[in-house]
């Protein structure tokens, strides 16, 4: 499986790439750790005529503040993220998806920007990210950067709002900086760091009455892209949360989903799985809530 | 003279590392695709995309045309200048050749072959490759296969089902009406493989001055030299196989005669040095290694005390669109039919029907696996019926350890055993009384628990009398192998085993063997793999048989040479070679320990003194030992009754899983495993087979599926959807060996090559079973996915609320 | 290094990269085609081939290697793109000819490879993880294997290979 023959070419910096991306169009694909781009191409799925290597760019490699979110640059990789305790802190539920991004020698080169833009169905970031309601930066030659918003970004499988000649830049993803609030990532797959089945995630703020003052919900392997719900959590907000009354809220949430059928689950039993996995990180986000107060 | 009567070994069931991964651990293994060879070309393979299709037409122009390509051939070429592979039973018009001519008849078939400088080339050249089919109807359910109106996948043929028989042992069908209960139940095992983490891959070179085409292969496979040379219309002395080869795993399936056809065919075509080596996704779908495919369908008929009669079996196996050895895959577990049970008459029908689906190859244990688990699902369903516990019922028809030799319905006679005492370690090991507690909290805690158990048989020795008993114009009875040893002039010993080994340990068995009868350090001996031109005969390490084989050959060659030894020095010594005693390589008076030859001085003698030689004895020391299966050379009876292996090794599983009640995901939390394989040579290699057995077993249980779509197009083509199970997944594994010494060989050894892998199916869909039972489900078909046991406990929720209804 | 060794020819069109890289403490210079793996550069080029292709999609760990000191599947790594990096192979842990590192030397004691197909891969895929962590649970040795696939030795005896390497008794004598 060797993949179709391809031009290289190692950006010296981001204007450089970009002005590549623009002269080769849709024949170039960026590559930056290629844990999801190569095996594509070693299976000829995918067979750009040029490849612009962007991982070592100093410029997509930090990691910033501002006051609302951590600034991720898209080449930051996930392991340095993984690593980053204090980042990780004002990001929880990041934390909480990471360890069920791949393996460890997959994290160790893949990065958070090309497991965005590769925009798998079942992937935990792209799920994390538009759970968040994250944003994301990108550029193409002779353009200012333009801002996407993660309910924006994901179009289809594999496929997002990032044009043939744009690069990811960065992505913003909001802290909460409300002190009661919990996370919860949970994901089913029939082995560790398989692609999930369905996955779950939730933030939950509670106010000093133990009212629900914010909460995120988001469904991930269901549906071509990953699935939020805000509408659903604001009729949330103000609500005393309780085990049955999550419950309630987890169906009303698989009921609105339409889940495909493959090789490994049918349409049903996905839905179901959505189900519990939603009731599971709502009790455990709420539950941490609690416990973080 | 069997040695096994004596306990005190000095070597054999010792802790030894073993002396191959020297080489393992340093990366200096020599695999099939490490050898390097001057001027090397590349292939790559055109594919068929359909599953049934007429070739209308191949266009290799532009392939040809690209720089770096050497040539581009078709099944036409090919098959006019090969001979067909044909199939183990008597089925001549299913002919199967390494690229197709005129007809596809499975997704993935090879259909063109492209040879270039490197296999990035080849596989470029491989997309300009433009082929015309005209699709035709397939066919791929095994029972609409059956149906009078389906599409024959090889009409010459004129039938879907290459095999078919029904043999009955025994008055059945008496002993079924005399019985108090019948019950019957269907389970099926899905198609699986053990699919190693190497692919296939062969490399060939021809010599036009010696005419001697040199293969080097990842091979494990009994006469691979010789069919590969009559396909190439070669004479036998012309191929020269190189079993110095590490091959990475196999387990059965790397018997990749069509590879070495179409490798060996470029490579006398071109003159050059060509090489092959599957890519995965090739690998999955056309490299011809998928395994049992099977549907059993089984009557018991048993008494209200538990006593098991009888037992009708019929076992539909879909092989896909070729044979290989697949129809015999029905025919090995004939050997150990009943189990390790007293049942005393059976019908088995065996039924091998071809689909437009990639072919089966020998999967570990040959079909064995796949019937223990209808066995032993049917021991639960009679338990469950009766209210007996499902311990107590299979005490009571385990054949007991004074029953051996017991000879089975279908005409095999089980060497030697003790089950109940192998069952009984593994319980106390497991604390069954305590793991029966654990489960019941895991129950109160809401997840379905299940304790599972499984006692089955692993016969060993490799004895394949399924050839002759599956096909009356085959009568091979010969399943020899042998070993020779050397001690050269200064010392030192070198063996010689002749086929290759895939992690079996091979060399440092023979070594701990030699070393053993010769009574000199086992890593002082070496161990070397001929190639097949100065080869003794073997017939590979299948069925569980090197232990036994290899072990017996390795052995008798080094008694030789230690008889030769004594009699050399009583000459010398002028004495009776009673009056001698042999110790550590040094021969002396028994009586006077002085007048003594040593090792270095005998070999002196052996090898330089002609003079110091008795009369008639040859010079040198060098033995060797060639040897047929115990209990083999015996032809089936008219009603299908023969000795199939000599050795029954046993297994008794338990274990404790839970399922998550929402997300149906399976985990196991004890596993042991009571084994019984008689001597162990290598402990440390037994025990590392059988974790592994019970691994592959797993994987076969829980998640491993060639799945395909209803047009034949295999969906579980890569390893992202054939799922394999990793170090998260196979638990903690707890091992209680026990040694019944098995008489027919050397040293007491039997086989197990094939151990866990042979129970571990049956046991965890016993443990899934219980587990499913408290809420009235069952599963009766692997794998046991999370979508499928939802599936099974949706369906009794249905059936329960459709019974409430009413 | 077999003197008969030739690499495969590269595509008549392709650019050829200039690459250097510290292959096992060596520094190496090769030319290689932009879609050369680094698992192909490693095997064909500079004829190690102790780091083994088992499925070329980043699933089975035969091919990881240490980059930079952390485990990477070199199939899953276009060789152009790690220039000026360190590469350890299985070929570079032992510290000498004669020796074997700690963790290889366990491997053998506890049996923990019957093929040794996948070893290479989980070599170092252990070796990394004692360098992170000296002393691991067995939860922790089985989540860092958890990406290399074996489909022989089921595991346990690789699990206690590392726990053997790591135990206080061996770790004493050095």
């Amino acid at each position: 499986m060797k993949a179709a023959p391809f031009e290289y070419t190692r950006a010296q910096d981001l204007a450089t790439a970009l002005e590549h991306l623009a002269q080769y169009g849709a024949e170039a694909k960026l590559i930056a750790g290629g844990q999801s781009l190569v095996p594509m191409m070693a299976m000829r799925l995918v067979r750009p005529t040029w490849l612009v290597d962007i991982y070592r760019l100093a410029e997509l490699r930090q990691i910033s503040n501002t006051d609302q979110a951590v600034v991720i640059g898209a080449a930051v990789r996930q392991r340095e993220l993984q690593d980053n305790a204090q980042r990780l802190g004002q990001l929880p539920l990041v934390a909480d998806a990471l360890p069920w991004v791949g393996h460890q020698q997959t994290r160790n080169r893949g990065t958070v920007g090309g497991s965005l833009v590769h925009a798998d169905p079942s992937a935990e970031l792209p799920l994390t990210f538009l759970t968040l309601g994250g944003s994301a930066l990108v550029q193409s030659r002779g353009q200012a950067a333009r801002r996407i918003a993660a309910v924006d970004f994901f179009q289809g499988a594999m496929f997002t709002a990032v044009a043939d000649d744009e690069c990811l830049v960065s992505t913003e993803w909001p802290i909460h900086n409300t002190q009661r609030t919990g996370t919860a990532f949970e994901e089913t797959s029939i082995r560790h760091g398989d692609f999930a089945m369905a996955s779950a995630c939730c933030l939950l703020s509670l106010n000093e009455q133990g009212q629900i003052s914010d909460l995120r919900l988001g469904v991930g392997g269901v549906d071509s892209i990953p699935l939020a719900f805000p509408e659903l959590a604001r009729q949330w907000l103000g609500q005393t949360p309780g085990s049955a009354s999550f419950k309630a809220l987890a169906h009303a949430v698989s009921a609105q989903l339409d889940p495909h059928s493959d090789v490994h689950v049918q349409a049903p039993f996905r839905r179901h799985l959505a189900s519990v996995l939603l009731e599971r990180v709502l009790n455990q986000a709420a539950e941490r809530a609690r416990a973080a107060g | 003279m069997a040695e096994h009567s004596n306990p005190n070994f000095k070597y054999i069931g010792k802790h030894r590392r073993a002396v191959e991964h020297k080489r393992f651990v340093r990366g200096q293994g020599r695999y099939a695709a490490d050898i390097q060879l001057p001027g090397l070309l590349h292939v790559a393979i055109v594919a068929s995309p359909y599953a049934s299709a007429r070739i209308v037409r191949i266009d290799t122009q532009a392939a040809l045309q690209m720089p770096g390509v050497h040539a581009v051939v078709t099944g036409e070429q090919l098959q006019a200048q090969t001979d067909a592979m044909l199939p183990g039973v008597d089925a001549p018009q299913v002919r199967r050749f390494a690229l197709a001519h005129q007809v596809v008849r499975y997704s993935g078939e090879w259909v063109v072959a492209v040879v270039a400088e490197s296999r990035a080339l080849a596989e470029d050249a491989a997309e300009l490759v433009l082929v015309d089919y005209d699709i035709t109807p397939q066919v791929v359910d095994p029972l609409q296969a059956m149906q009078a109106d389906a599409p024959l996948v090889h009409p010459a043929h004129g039938s879907n089902v290459i095999f078919d028989r029904t043999f009955d042992w025994g008055p059945v069908a008496q002993d079924m009406a005399a019985c108090a209960h019948q019950l019957s139940y269907s389970v099926q095992w899905s198609r699986n493989a053990t699919v190693p983490i190497e692919t296939f891959a062969v490399s060939c070179q021809w010599n036009d001055s010696t005419g001697i085409l040199d293969v080097w292969a990842s091979i494990q496979m009994p006469k691979f030299p010789d069919q590969l040379a009559k396909a190439l219309r070669l004479p036998g002395n012309a191929v020269r196989v190189h079993f110095d080869v590490d091959v990475g795993g196999s387990y059965g399936v790397k018997r990749g005669l069509k590879h070495a056809v179409l490798v060996g065919y470029l490579a006398r075509r071109l003159g050059r040095a060509v090489r092959f080596i599957e890519d995965r996704m090739e690998n999955m779908r056309g490299g011809d290694m998928q395994g049992p495919d099977r549907r059993f369908e089984v009557t018991l008929g048993f008494e209200t005390d538990g006593t098991i009669r009888c037992m009708r079996m019929h076992a539909l196996d879909d092989i896909g669109a070729y044979s290989g050895r697949s129809p015999l895959q029905l025919g090995k577990p004939v050997g150990a039919i009943v189990g390790p049970y007293r049942i005393a008459s059976v019908q088995y029908r065996a039924t091998a029907v071809m689909t437009h689906k990639t072919p089966q190859e020998a999967v570990r244990g040959f079909g064995q696996s796949p019937t223990n688990y209808a066995i032993e699902t049917g021991i639960d369903k009679v338990a469950r019926f009766l209210g007996i516990d499902r311990i107590a019922l299979r005490q009571r028809n385990l054949i007991g350890p004074e029953e051996f030799p017991y000879l089975i319905p279908s005409g095999t006679q089980y060497d030697s055993g003790d089950y109940t005492t192998v069952l009984g370690k593994a319980s106390a090991a497991i604390e069954l009384d305590d793991l029966l507690k654990a489960r019941d909290r895991l129950r109160a805690q809401g997840h379905f628990a299940g304790v599972g158990i499984a006692t089955c048989l692993e016969p060993s020795g490799g004895n394949s009398s399924f050839e002759p008993l599956f096909n009356p114009k085959n009568e091979t009875t010969t399943w020899m192998d042998s070993c020779l040893v050397r001690v050269d002039l200064s010392g030192h010993v070198t063996a010689l085993m002749h086929t290759s080994s895939s992690g079996q340990a091979h060399e440092t068995l023979v070594s701990t063997v030699v070393a053993e009868i010769l009574q000199r350090e086992p890593d002082s001996i070496r161990v070397l793999h001929s190639d097949s031109l100065n080869a003794l005969p073997s017939n590979s390490p299948v069925g569980s048989r090197m232990a036994i084989m290899l072990g017996g050959a390795a052995a008798n060659a080094a008694k030789k040479i230690r008889s030769k030894l004594i009699r050399l020095a009583a000459h010398q010594l002028q004495c009776q070679e009673e009056a001698l005693t042999y110790e550590g390589g040094h021969v002396f008076l028994s009586d006077e320990p002085s007048r003594r030859l040593s090792w270095d001085a005998l070999v002196e003698i052996a090898h330089r003194k002609f003079h110091q030689l008795p009369a008639g004895m040859e010079p040198g020391l060098q033995e060797k030992f060639v040897w047929e299966v115990p209990t083999g050379g015996m032809l089936p009876t008219p009603d299908g009754r023969v000795q199939m292996y000599p050795c029954h090794s046993f297994e008794a599983h338990l274990l404790l899983l839970s399922i998550d009640a929402q997300t149906y995901k399976v985990q196991i939390h004890r596993y042991v495993c009571g084994h019984d394989c008689g001597v162990m040579i290598s402990p440390d290699v037994v025990h590392g087979m059988t974790y592994g057995g019970i691994a592959h077993g797993l994987g076969a249980a829980l998640m491993e599926k060639f799945t395909y779509s209803p047009d034949g197009q295999l969906l579980s083509g890569t390893f992202m959807d054939y799922l394999m199970p990793s170090a998260l997944e196979v638990p903690a594994i707890t091992i209680v060996d026990h040694c019944t010494p098995s008489p027919l060989t050397e040293f007491g050894q039997k086989g197990s090559g094939e151990a866990g892998y042979l129970g571990s199916p049956a046991a965890i869909a016993s443990a899934i079973n219980d587990a499913l039972s408290v809420h009235g489900a069952s599963i009766d078909h692997l794998p046991m996915t999370p979508q499928a046991l939802w599936q099974a406990v949706q369906l009794a929720a249905d059936s329960q609320s459709s019974k409430e209804t009413r | 290094m077999n003197p008969l060794h030739s690499p495969p020819q590269s595509t008549p069109q392709a650019t050829l990269h200039p690459i250097e890289l510290q292959v096992n403490g060596q520094s190496r210079r090769c030319h290689v085609e932009p879609r050369t793996t680094l698992v192909d550069l490693l095997r064909d080029q500079l004829a190690l081939t102790g780091t083994h292709v088992g499925c070329e999609h980043g699933v089975c760990g035969a091919c990881s290697v240490l980059l930079d000191g952390e485990p990477v599947r070199s199939c899953c790594v276009f060789a152009v793109q790690v220039e000026g990096q360190a590469v350890t192979t299985v070929e570079g842990l032992a510290p000498a000819r004669d020796q074997l590192s700690r963790i290889q030397d366990a491997f053998c004691e506890k049996h923990a490879l019957q093929c040794g197909y996948c070893t290479p891969g989980m070599l170092i895929a252990c070796q990394a993880l004692l360098n992170k962590h000296p002393r691991p649970t067995e939860a922790q040795v089985r989540e860092a294997i958890s990406g290399n696939l074996c489909r022989c030795t089921g595991y346990q005896q690789i699990v206690d290979a590392v726990m053997h390497a790591t135990s206080s008794q061996v770790a004493s004598h050095g």
